[in-house]
């Protein structure tokens, strides 16, 4: 075992992973963060507690983190590379891990320019890639990026995202050979609705042998409303959205949109199930983290294997 | 060619810089700031006017051939009794000038514009920031462009998640570093270097302020 995290051991164990993920209050609201905590308890293996989403300020995704755990979640800590420079990184890395974090998910980070303080500056000293490597040292070297010893090394369970639609298409699954190689054990891909490009990606992740070597958490969300597959489509860059989707959220009444999304979500993680070279899946409800029990139980994923 | 690229400072701006000072000597830069239509002679005769209008007394203009060069202290004696008049330099170059300026005439100086990168003229009234000057220069990997600069994230091991359609996600109008890097390495048939990982940067390639003397033989 590298961390002895649950989502380790689920996954070491050959289960299929569930994930869930949370977003901190823009506050210091914990009544608030424990109602969106609630309904995950039992429902996931692990939660993403996403650290300053969109480069927006809320809630430290440590201290977030913290406070999932007390609510019987085991947190999966994020850490994005435009709020810190690698001093700070590392000192995060440690309290987190002192306090009994055990996963970690490294990522870029969204530009400031998308979020609550536009004119901030970005810091990316270092980016996921070598955030990845950095966790990795620190972790089976016990060395800091500095290459100084370590006095009780971070031992964390370490996860990278993947985009398998952004362009060149052609060159992703090179960029998620490089992040295995950099030390990622397990992959969050982007939010999936094109099915066809995503079957692609995994086949090649398989022929290259990348599936033995990391674990893919397929990143499913489900569609709220039309208005929603709409935007995604239309607004946020490397999302592909077939029009399929689309039409078929067209197709039904507008109260019965949300089941639909559910419905498609449902038949994604079905697929995914036996899709060879996924290892679980990822649920990004947005801001409906009280549909996850009702989403877990409908795609058969209830209840979750004790390890 | 590698051009100051400057863009003026908002009217409101200018004139609370300007607050208590009635007499102004205005200088213009006869290189950058003129190709970039923001401190040639139409804009400093435009500043003149818009300065009187306000009430401000303009004690001359003049536009120096090259305001970040030594020489303009000597250019600007020609201007002597009109810049003693003046309580203030407004300058219409960019940061360099302004320096330069400053360092060699005792009055406060007042920049009208704000710099904003240093950039290559890539076409017709174009410019593009191609290199920040990071000290540790890693273009021979990546076809000849550069991440640090051209990557609004200044990504050093591939694109982001959010390329969109060759473009950058945060600017519609500015290429994805890593397409174009891409693209070149394809072409030259070397996307392995594409693979290659890039360690941490040394940010200590010059820390700021940067100096530099050539070595005595």
């Amino acid at each position: 075992m590298k961390s002895g995290s649950t989502l380790e051991k689920i996954l070491e164990a050959g289960h299929f992973a569930f994930t869930g993920e949370l977003g901190p209050p823009r506050g210091a609201n914990i009544e608030a963060l424990k109602k969106k905590a609630q309904p995950l308890k039992g429902m996931v293996d692990s939660v993403n507690i996403t650290d300053n989403q969109t480069a927006v300020v809320r809630m430290s995704s440590w201290a977030a983190s913290l406070f999932a755990m007390t609510e019987g979640l085991e947190p999966n800590y994020q850490m994005v590379c435009r709020d810190r420079n690698r001093l700070a990184m590392q000192a995060d890395i440690l309290g987190a891990y002192a306090h009994g974090i055990r996963n970690m998910l490294c990522l870029s980070g969204d530009h400031q320019q998308f979020g609550d303080h536009p004119q901030s500056k970005g810091v990316f000293d270092i980016d996921s890639m070598q955030l990845i490597q950095m966790v990795k040292n620190m972790r089976d070297e016990g060395q800091f990026l500095n290459g100084q010893e370590i006095d009780e090394p971070p031992k964390l369970f370490i996860g990278a995202a993947a985009n398998p639609f952004a362009e060149p298409f052609e060159w992703r699954i090179y960029r998620l050979a490089k992040k295995i190689q950099a030390g990622a054990d397990f992959i969050q891909t982007q939010c999936i609705y094109n099915m066809e490009k995503m079957r692609e990606w995994v086949k090649r992740a398989n022929d290259m042998g990348l599936t033995e070597k990391v674990y893919i958490l397929a990143g499913v969300t489900p569609m709220k409303s039309l208005g929603m597959a709409r935007y995604m489509k239309a607004k946020v860059p490397g999302m592909d959205v077939p029009d399929y989707v689309i039409d078929r959220l067209k197709g039904v009444d507008k109260k019965k949109q949300a089941d639909e999304g559910i419905q498609m979500a449902c038949e994604q993680i079905a697929e995914f199930k036996e899709m060879k070279g996924v290892a679980g899946v990822h649920l990004m409800a947005i801001e409906w983290e009280h549909r996850v029990p009702e989403i877990a139980e409908r795609a058969g994923m209830l209840p979750r294997p004790e390890v | 060619m590698i051009r100051s690229i400057t863009q003026q400072k908002p009217a409101e701006e200018i004139q609370r810089l300007l607050n208590g000072m009635a007499r102004v000597f205005i200088i213009g830069c006869g290189t950058c700031a003129t190709l970039t239509r923001t401190g040639g002679l139409p804009e400093v005769e435009a500043m003149k006017d818009a300065l009187s209008e306000k009430g401000k007394v303009v004690t001359g203009t003049t536009v120096v051939p090259v305001a970040c060069d030594n020489l303009t202290a000597d250019i600007l004696k020609e201007f002597q009794s009109m810049i003693k008049q003046a309580d203030a330099l407004l300058i219409m170059a960019c940061a360099f000038g302004v320096q330069t300026i400053a360092r060699q005439i005792n009055k406060i100086v007042i920049p009208a514009l704000n710099t904003l990168f240093i950039g290559k003229e890539t076409g017709a009234s174009e410019f593009n920031e191609v290199c920040s000057q990071c000290g540790t220069c890693i273009i021979g990997e990546t076809g000849g462009i550069c991440p640090v600069t051209a990557c609004h994230k200044g990504l050093v091991n591939g694109p982001c998640g959010g390329t969109n359609n060759g473009k950058c996600e945060i600017d519609s109008n500015k290429d994805c570093a890593w397409t174009m890097i891409y693209n070149r390495l394809s072409e030259l048939n070397r996307l392995d270097l594409m693979r290659n990982y890039q360690k941490p940067r040394n940010h200590l390639g010059e820390p700021s302020p940067g100096k530099f003397e050539i070595p005595a033989e």
